[in-house]
Formats: C-alpha cells, sequence, structure tokens
C-alpha cells in the first residue's frame, strides 16, 4: 500500500551551542503516506525540519533521497531534490501580486517580456487543481493577505516547483476551522497523487484524522513510532509528556463582580456595532473564524487603531483612546497575537520585557532602580514559572511558551486590571499551555477581568464564563458557559443567518 | 577521596575561564575589538613617526575629536531609537553662523550662545515634526533638512564667515581653556556622553529608548509614546548640534556656515556604525561609540602625521563605515541580500 521510500533520515544529531537539539532521530517518508511528528516544543521537531529543507546541516548522521546520500548545503539544494518545507510564517514579498510570489523565480515570459496573461492563467489552472479556488485571488497584493493565504501561498510554491516530499510545520495553527478542512482535502489529494507528506502539530484530532504513522519525539530523541490506526490520544500523550492531561483546564472558584470593560456599539474598519461587557473576575472568549474581525476589534479596544462610532469604557469611565498608551494607563493590555512582532524585544532579556510596561511607574526623577526592577522580574519568573537560566537571558532563545509567560508577565508587573489574551497559546507545547491555563484561571480568581481571542475550540470552552462568537465584522451570538458547546459556536462562527 | 583532592585544580581554571567570560561580557565584544584596533593603529602609526605620542598631539586629537564626538553621541540615541540624522553637520554650520552673528549684534556672548541653542531644539523640532507628522522616512526627512539648513546657513550669512569671537573671553576659553591641564573641549565631550549614558542606562527614558528602537510596534503596545520620544531625541541631537556649533564658532574664531560642519554626518554615523550601534536600532552603547570616535580621530590624525595625501581620508572613512556596517551583519548573522 505504501510506496517507496523518497526521504530517508538516519540518526541525524544537531547541537546549538549548549543545547543538543536533536540527538540521532532516524525517519522515512514514504510516497503516498502521511507521517505526523508529534512532541512538545523543544523537542527537536523544528531542528528536523530545518534539516530537511537545508537551513541547517546534521553533526552526524545522513539525508538520503531517493536512495542517495545528499548534502543539502542550502535550502535551494533541498529543493531541487523535491523536498519543501512550508513554514508557519511564509516569507511572502508584500508589494507584488499573489500569482507573482507564487512564481516568483519561474515568471512565464515571452522572450524576454514578461506575460501577465500567462501568469494569471497559470495560476487560475493551478488554484482549480488544488481545490483553491476562491481562496485566493492572483491579483490581490502580497501584504493583504492573511495567515491563512499565506500558508496557501507557500504550499502552491511547493507544488508548482515539482515537490515530492513537503512537510507542513503546524500548518493550521493560523487557520480557521473552515480553512483546516480544505487543507486536509489538500493533504489527502497529495497523499493519492504520492507525495510523501510530513505533518507537524500539536494537535490531537488532526494527526488521527490524516497521519498514517506518527513518530513521536521528546527531548531531541524519538520515543517512538506507532500506526494511526494502533495508537490513541493518551498512549500519544504519554509518550510526549509522560503525563496526563486531564487537569488541563484547572477551574478555580471565580466570583464575578462589577463591569470592568464595556464596549458600546463600537464600529471601526473591520468591525461593526460591537456592543459587550467583561466584568471582574470573568473570562470572556471570542470565537470566531481567523478574519472575523476579532484580533482587528482587540486592536481598537486597546487604542492601537481608530474607533469610528461608539465608545469604550473602563470602570464606568469614558476613554478617549488616541493611543495604546490611554488604555494602558487605564489598566487595560493587550498581549497580542504576533508576540514577536508585537510584544517582544527579541533582543533584550527577560528583565527588560517584563518590566517595559511598569518603567514609567518605577522612575524616581527619571531614575529606575535595576535591583527593583531584577526584583519584579523574578517574583514573576517565578510566579508564572518562566522555564529561563536567569532573567538575563535573551527572549529570542526562550521556547514560544515561556515567551508568551514573560508577555503575560509583563502585564501582570503593571497591575493590568483588564487583559486581553490574543490566541494566548499559538506555538505553545502542551506543558506551557496547561501553565498558561492555570494562569488565566488564577488570575480571573483573583478578580481580573479577561477577554481570550482563541481559535481552538476546546481552549474556548474550557476556559470562558461566556463565549462571544463573531463573524465577518459583527457578534453573532452569546453563550453561557454551561449551554456552549463546539457544534453551537461553529454554527454562530460559519453559518450565515445563524443567530 | 581522590576526587575530593582533584577538585580545587580543576576549579581553578573553571573560574579564571568564567571571569575572563564576566569581563568579556561587561566590556562587550564589540569595544574589546576596537580597543585592539586603537592598539594596533597606535602602535602602528607610533612605529612610523614617534611625534605622534607628544602631549601636544594627543591634546590635538582630543580637542579634534570633541565636535565630532558630542555629534555621534546624540547620532547614538537616534540610531538606538531605529532613525537616523543626516543634518546634524548643516545644524551645526546654521547654528554656528547664528551664534555669530546674534553675539556680534548684542555683543553677549551668551546671548550668541543661548540663541544658537534654541535654535537648535527648534531644528531638531522640525526633524522629528515631519518625520512623524508628515510620515516621512528618518533618512529623507532628515536628507532634505541637511540640504535646506545648510542652504539657509549660506543665505543668512551670504555664505561666508560672520564676525569675530577671538577677543571674547567665553568663546576663547571654549576652543582653547583648560581645566585641571584638559581641554574645556574634551571635558565638554565628556560631559554630553557621561550625562547621555546616564539617561540610557539609569532612567526610564533611556530604557525606553532601546525599546522603541528594539520593537516599536511591542514598545507603542506598551504603552509608549512614541511620538514624544522621536521628537524628543531629534531635540537632543538639535540641542547638541548647535553646541557642535558654538565650539565650531569658538575654535575658528567665526561664524562658518559650512567649513568645519561639511562631513560632520558622515563621521558621526560611522563613529556610531563602528561602535557597534545597530542600523536598525535598539542595540550599541555610548562606550562604544566613543571608542569608535576616538578611533577614527587617531586614525585622521596619523594620516596627517604620516603625510599621506588628506583626500586618502575620505576613501578611509567612507570605507570605515563599509566596514563597520559589514562586520554587523555579519555577527548579526543573517543570510546577505542577493545570497542563497
Amino acid at each position: 500500500m505504501t510506496g517507496a521510500v523518497l526521504l530517508h533520515m538516519d540518526n541525524v544529531a544537531k547541537r546549538f551551542g549548549a543545547v543538543q537539539a536533536l540527538r540521532g532521530v532516524s525517519l522515512n517518508a514514504r510516497a503516498g503516506e502521511v507521517l505526523a511528528l508529534m512532541g512538545e516544543n523543544g523537542a527537536g521537531k523544528s531542528t528536523l525540519l530545518r534539516l530537511m529543507s537545508g537551513v541547517h546541516q546534521p553533526d552526524s548522521g545522513s539525508i538520503a533521497v531517493d536512495g542517495k546520500n545528499m548534502a543539502f548545503a542550502t535550502p535551494h539544494a533541498a529543493r531541487d531534490v523535491g523536498v519543501r518545507v512550508v513554514v508557519q510564517e511564509p516569507e511572502i514579498i508584500p508589494d507584488v501580486s499573489v500569482a507573482e510570489n507564487v512564481y516568483a523565480g519561474a515568471l512565464p515570459r515571452r522572450g524576454r517580456i514578461f506575460d501577465r496573461g500567462a501568469l494569471r492563467a497559470q495560476l487560475e489552472h493551478d488554484l482549480a487543481r488544488y481545490g483553491f479556488t476562491g481562496v485566493l485571488r492572483p491579483e490581490q497584493i502580497g501584504r493583504t493577505l492573511s495567515p491563512a493565504q499565506r500558508q496557501v501561498v507557500e504550499i502552491l510554491r511547493a507544488l508548482t516547483g515539482g515537490a515530492r516530499v513537503i512537510a507542513f510545520d503546524e500548518p493550521t495553527s493560523s487557520l480557521s476551522d473552515h480553512e483546516v478542512e480544505s487543507l486536509f482535502r489538500l493533504i489527502a489529494q497529495l497523499r493519492a497523487e504520492g507525495i510523501a507528506i510530513i505533518y507537524v502539530s500539536h494537535r490531537m484530532k488532526e494527526i488521527f484524522r490524516i497521519a498514517d504513522r506518527i513518530l513521536v519525539l521528546r527531548d531531541g530523541a524519538s520515543v517512538g513510532e506507532r500506526p494511526a490506526a494502533e495508537t490513541s490520544e493518551p498512549e500519544l500523550v504519554r509518550m510526549m509528556v509522560g503525563r496526563d492531561l486531564s487537569a488541563l483546564f484547572a477551574r478555580s472558584p471565580r466570583s464575578i463582580g462589577r463591569g470592568v470593560l464595556r464596549v458600546d456599539q463600537v464600529t471601526t474598519t473591520d468591525v461593526r456595532d460591537i456592543s459587550f461587557e467583561v466584568r471582574a473576575g470573568e473570562v470572556v472568549a471570542l470565537a470566531g473564524l481567523v478574519g472575523a474581525g476579532r484580533t482587528e476589534l482587540a486592536h481598537a479596544i486597546i487604542g492601537d487603531t481608530p474607533i469610528l462610532t461608539g465608545q469604550i469604557e473602563v470602570d464606568g469611565k469614558r476613554l478617549t483612546l488616541n493611543s495604546p498608551r490611554d488604555a494602558v494607563r487605564a489598566g487595560l493590555a493587550l498581549a497580542p497575537e504576533e508576540r514577536k512582532q508585537q510584544a517582544l524585544l527579541m533582543k533584550r532579556s527577560v528583565r527588560d520585557n517584563i518590566c517595559l510596561a511598569v518603567l514609567g511607574r518605577l522612575q524616581k526623577l527619571r531614575f529606575v532602580s535595576r535591583a527593583e526592577e531584577s526584583r519584579i522580574a523574578r517574583r514573576y519568573v517565578q510566579e508564572l514559572r518562566v522555564r529561563t537560566p536567569t532573567i538575563n537571558q535573551e527572549v529570542a532563545t526562550l521556547s514560544g511558551g515561556n515567551q508568551q509567560k514573560t508577555v503575560l508577565a509583563r502585564w501582570l508587573a503593571s497591575d493590568a486590571k483588564m487583559l486581553i489574551l490574543d490566541e494566548p497559546t499559538r506555538g505553545v507545547d502542551v506543558g506551557a499551555k496547561a501553565d498558561i491555563y492555570a494562569i488565566i484561571d488564577k488570575l480571573a480568581a483573583q478578580g481580573s477581568a479577561i477577554l481570550v481571542i482563541s481559535s481552538e475550540l476546546p481552549e474556548v470552552l474550557g476556559l470562558a464564563d461566556r463565549i462571544i462568537v463573531m463573524q465577518g465584522g459583527r457578534i453573532r451570538g452569546e453563550l453561557t458557559r454551561a449551554e456552549a458547546t463546539e457544534e453551537k459556536i461553529l454554527s454562530l462562527a460559519i453559518l450565515e443567518d445563524a443567530a | 577521596m581522590t576526587s575530593s583532592v582533584q577538585e580545587p585544580a580543576k576549579m581553578a581554571p573553571a573560574t579564571h575561564m568564567a571571569l575572563q567570560r564576566r569581563v568579556l561580557a561587561a566590556v562587550g565584544v564589540q569595544n574589546v575589538s576596537l580597543l585592539l584596533a586603537l592598539v594596533v593603529l597606535v602602535a602602528f602609526i607610533g612605529a612610523q613617526n614617534s611625534n605622534f605620542f607628544y602631549a601636544s598631539n594627543i591634546a590635538t586629537i582630543g580637542t579634534t575629536i570633541a565636535i565630532v564626538g558630542v555629534l555621534a553621541v546624540v547620532q547614538t540615541v537616534v540610531m538606538l531609537l531605529g532613525g537616523l540624522d543626516i543634518s546634524v553637520g548643516s545644524q551645526a554650520g546654521l547654528t554656528s553662523v547664528v551664534s555669530a552673528m546674534v553675539f556680534m549684534a548684542t555683543g553677549s556672548a551668551l546671548a550668541g550662545i543661548a540663541a544658537a541653542l534654541a535654535l537648535g531644539l527648534c531644528l531638531g523640532l522640525l526633524n522629528g515634526v515631519v518625520i512623524i507628522y508628515g510620515r516621512v522616512n528618518a533618512v529623507i526627512a532628515t536628507l532634505a533638512t541637511f540640504a535646506a539648513f545648510r542652504g539657509l546657513a549660506n543665505l543668512v550669512s551670504d555664505g561666508r564667515a560672520q564676525g569675530y569671537t577671538g577677543v571674547n573671553h567665553l568663546f576663547v576659553f571654549l576652543a582653547r581653556g583648560d581645566l585641571l591641564g584638559i581641554p574645556v573641549l574634551i571635558w565638554i565631550l565628556l560631559l554630553i556622553a557621561a550625562l547621555v549614558q546616564v539617561m540610557l542606562h539609569y532612567t526610564d527614558i533611556g530604557r525606553n529608548i532601546y525599546a522603541v528602537g528594539g520593537n516599536a510596534t511591542a514598545a507603542r503596545l506598551a504603552g509608549i509614546p512614541l511620538n514624544r520620544y522621536i521628537i524628543g531625541c531629534y531635540m537632543l541631537v538639535g540641542f547638541v548640534a548647535a553646541l557642535a556649533g558654538i565650539l565650531l564658532t569658538a575654535r575658528t574664531g567665526s561664524g562658518q556656515p559650512t567649513s568645519g560642519s561639511q562631513g560632520l554626518e558622515l563621521q558621526s554615523i560611522t563613529a556610531a556604525a563602528l561602535g557597534g550601534v545597530a542600523l536598525q536600532g535598539g542595540r550599541g552603547t555610548i562606550v562604544g561609540t566613543i571608542l569608535a570616535v576616538i578611533l577614527l580621530g587617531v586614525l585622521e590624525n596619523g594620516l596627517i602625521i604620516l603625510n599621506v595625501n588628506s583626500f586618502w581620508q575620505d576613501i578611509a572613512q567612507g570605507a570605515l563605515l563599509v566596514i563597520a556596517v559589514v562586520i554587523q551583519q555579519r555577527r548579526a548573522g543573517g543570510n546577505g541580500v542577493g545570497l542563497p
């Protein structure tokens, strides 16, 4: 049933400085088969992909394509023999069209003249062939693409480049549920065409839906490989972390108090007529598809983008929002979806990152005491269990989960009373996810008001006291914790006239 | 037992290494390389011509680098913020002319100095306003004011040196006086460098400057008022550029629209880049910049002492700027543009 081994990695090892990222991992990617790679962040999945795509070279071990040993000196070398990795955040040329992005480097020409008509026809043909018609418009400009569309561009690049081994690195983390469905259909199609697929994900359900075999990594080593039909979620979780996930959503008793944030008929360029309230000690989730306007709403509430009509009240006082500074001063805080681009000073220390929003309050005659900063940083590193050697560690070297905890620590240090968390567990491993859920629960129990934007339905159901579902820039419905189910949320998020 | 005997012997080199690493971390790899380059350069020039080591020559180097030094210090601040100020030389030229003209008109050195400093603040404010409210890229905005300020300096001065300050005690003191045997010019450089260093490292303002340069979006979402910081930094540059203009007037004895200030923008940017200030902002130190200023001063002096054609100095300067950035990029570890 399964075809020939297209890509074989034998006992590859890789060390970065003091960290042994991979300690001898072997894998086979076979034609017409989906191999899932699982493991916590830091288990070595990303490193394995980077060796595969020629970004890094293994210290020892070998990589063979079609039985021939290869040394991928560059990503080009890997592409030339048909090995492609579809990364989470693909490189998109911001100012050229989708078509030019897809075929960059191999644009159709007539003589030396670039053939715009042929380019368009070619893209439309390929979109239809791979089932993406309607997802992308050929003339759409790179910078306007959503994360999901960017991923589609990257997939198209791989396919049109003649890839025979395609690795997907957590492709669904930026996709909404119906986009995930089309991705799965595509993967099934590619599999049927005899392409070898490697699929990296944290999400159990996806893995069981599409994988033929599952390889689990832990601490840079292979823990074991199982045919998907012969294993179970609990077994995989045990292999990955060695512990049970039933306690993932701890829930302390919450006493819901007065209203903290009131959003009153807010309209911006992206959302229309939004009204809701978040009270002290309450976790409200904003559910919906990617592109429903949730992130845009969060940025409007925080004063990052202008509000056209309507108003925001905090503790009953109307806010004048000229910039995020006004919101921060009123006690609002946003942990944005794009942590690296929008929240973290990647090259600076954990301490500097934690203390970023509290400096203004620490200063006496504008002087800030380093000792005081260190004390605050240590306190929150300990409280949120940020895994870092010291508070002087550069944030870029931490895992996604610990980076997110650093962002949370920043807002706890500044005593924000209203936290808006946009996809707080995006790209975070299972262990750190549980930690972040526990932090959110504890904050709510202590009386903070929390608004969580999440595209993961189990997360929404596990965390929230109330769930607001958005679709197309509007609120389509609100569900209490008791009445909410995945199906109800999904139907509000997707169906045209559900209300 | 054996292990406990061996342990101290093993420990010793380990702690020694740790100490070395700590010292290196405190001084900074960049600064160590600058110091090494400086030592090599001094040894080379000194070996060719021992006059280099005369106290008078050292003092000459010190006073020549003072003006470019103060500008490099504030250039470092805007670069940390992620900006650039190409107009510093023109600002110095314009304020130099104005300080001399106001001095001539009023007879008061203090009035001349105050007028120049106030004008400097306005020029900086103008740069900041153009960048923020015109949403003009900092390089383009200050390239435009670089030309405009120079034109204005030539306009008000008719393109000629203005006034004569060589008879005024204050101007003479600034140019040629000394305190505790060290020229006033060097004191001024040290004072500005020290003040800026304190601001960058011990105040929330400085820390926020690094934050804005490191990630402007993150800084904005954390409630840091970006516009205020951008305007503030450009005004600081304007103020210090006016100080440089005053020192220029004092040294030459008259207000100079272009002579002496031409090229200061290139020199100050080169010094900051060579000193390790990241062009993207967010990284760099005053110590590094000052070391680079000294290095450039010694190089210039060396070329003169060794009778090298003075046109080579410009070539050396340009080459150094490229080399400094190449080193920066290599250390950052990114791929070069156009490389696979």
